[in-house]
């Protein structure tokens, strides 16, 4: 079940929140991520809610400042909150985001059937993003970090992160 | 139901977490190859985060001024209610594996009732951890899979890790009187209920795997009222270091 994602977010803040990428993944940013779930200005302060892509995240604290900084840069107070349900799933990471993340050499999350296959072996699914070649294989579920496994692609021989499906 | 009496079953829960990704941290920079040593390391780092989440919420309801890093490093031995199994050390692979294994099946499904909790945190927590917790399981099952049917070798050190941490899986079913008094007022589960699917789906592996399940009827306990193997004690020494040593320093 997918659950749609309800954001609340002022539309003159917009063009600062996209400034702020992922500190892993800079390419994307934490707009396209989905993690902003709400971001109003309430008397002078914007008061900003994000939610964790996983629970250990280390990225969250550095966004977290790095949305108080970038909100400093044009002299407006922020406060952030983490919220956690509901939890974020990889659905909401936008078609922008996606585009971005195979830009950087990192493989979308597939829905979750076939990311069930593809992890257990069962298909070979997952696209190379370097050669596009689905002879993948997984090498390992956990790679960089906690949210991608570890591919190898058996064409180009590139080894790749694939960005797992979380629902 | 008092908050005290939550902030204590909270703990009941969350110890195992942080007391699990202690050990799994230890293991960072020793895997035995480089694949396994991030992925133990990505779990203990997702069982720290869900310690974190819970720590937090305990500190808020204790209103006392303390902080997820009090609760975490400040205590003493007797006051940590994390099961024994957690608390074993990393003898070898086929230790890590099997404790890992042991925890992660019996976590999964605390976490699939305890998302049903009447607290609203609690049950975020846990549908939050269901996520993590589901790879978690199909990591060490694959791996129990794998050393038991795998070489001579890995399969005796597999069937010894069994033989040896079989003891502390009952005592993942035992009711504390937090415990109670959680279940009764809808904010936690009744372990003891987990059980029979439990060892249902150890078995269902273990065959798999080509590894006999242990004859021995006795088990031990004691973690959850606080009263710990001697590992312990050195494991806290290692993890509350930094805090005793400077008190109140900061990243």
């Amino acid at each position: 079940m997918t659950i749609a994602l309800e954001q609340h977010i002022d539309a003159n803040l917009i063009s600062i929140l996209e400034k702020i990428s992922d500190p892993e993944i800079p390419v994307l940013s934490i707009m396209d991520m989905g993690v902003v779930r709400s971001a109003q200005k309430i008397d002078d302060v914007v008061q900003i809610k994000i939610t964790p892509t996983y629970s250990g995240c280390p990225a969250m604290d550095v966004i977290g400042e790095d949305i108080i900084a970038a909100f400093k840069e044009e002299n407006i107070q922020a406060k952030v909150d983490l919220v956690l349900s509901p939890a974020w799933t990889t659905d909401w990471i936008t078609p922008r985001g996606r585009k971005a993340l195979e830009e950087y050499g990192i493989a979308a999350p597939l829905d979750e059937e076939a990311d069930k296959e593809a992890l257990l072996g069962n298909k070979k699914i997952v696209k190379c993003p370097q050669c596009s070649s689905t002879n993948t294989k997984m090498v390992s579920q956990f790679g960089s970090t906690a949210c991608k496994a570890l591919f190898k692609c058996e064409d180009c021989l590139e080894p790749f992160d694939y960005f797992k499906c979380l629902k | 139901m008092k908050n005290e009496n939550i902030i204590q079953y909270i703990y009941g829960v969350a110890d195992n977490a942080l007391i699990l990704g202690q050990r799994l941290s230890e293991l960072c920079g020793h895997g035995p190859n480089l694949e396994t040593d991030i992925a133990l390391t990505n779990m203990a780092l997702d069982l720290l985060g869900q310690t974190r989440s819970y720590y937090q919420y305990a500190a808020q309801l204790s209103g006392d001024g303390k902080t997820e890093d009090d609760i975490a490093f400040l205590r003493i031995e007797r006051q940590y209610k994390n099961v024994l199994l957690v608390e074993q050390p990393n003898r070898h692979f086929g230790y890590v594996i099997t404790r890992q294994f042991f925890y992660d099946v019996f976590h999964l499904l605390l976490l699939q009732e305890l998302q049903n909790s009447n607290d609203d945190t609690l049950s975020a927590i846990a549908k939050k951890g269901i996520k993590e917790v589901s790879y978690h399981q199909r990591f060490s099952s694959d791996w129990m899979k794998r050393l038991g049917d795998g070489t001579e070798e890995s399969h005796q050190k597999a069937q010894e890790a069994v033989d040896d941490l079989w003891k502390f899986t009952d005592e993942l079913f035992h009711m504390t009187k937090d415990d109670e008094l959680a279940f009764q007022s809808g904010v936690g589960v009744d372990v003891s209920k987990l059980k029979e699917n439990y060892y249902k789906r150890i078995g269902e592996v273990l065959e798999e795997a080509t590894l006999t399940i242990p004859e021995t009827k006795w088990f031990q306990k004691g973690g959850k009222q606080g009263i710990h193997s001697e590992h312990m004690g050195y494991l806290l020494s290692d993890l509350q270091y930094m805090q005793r040593t400077y008190p109140n320093m900061k990243w």
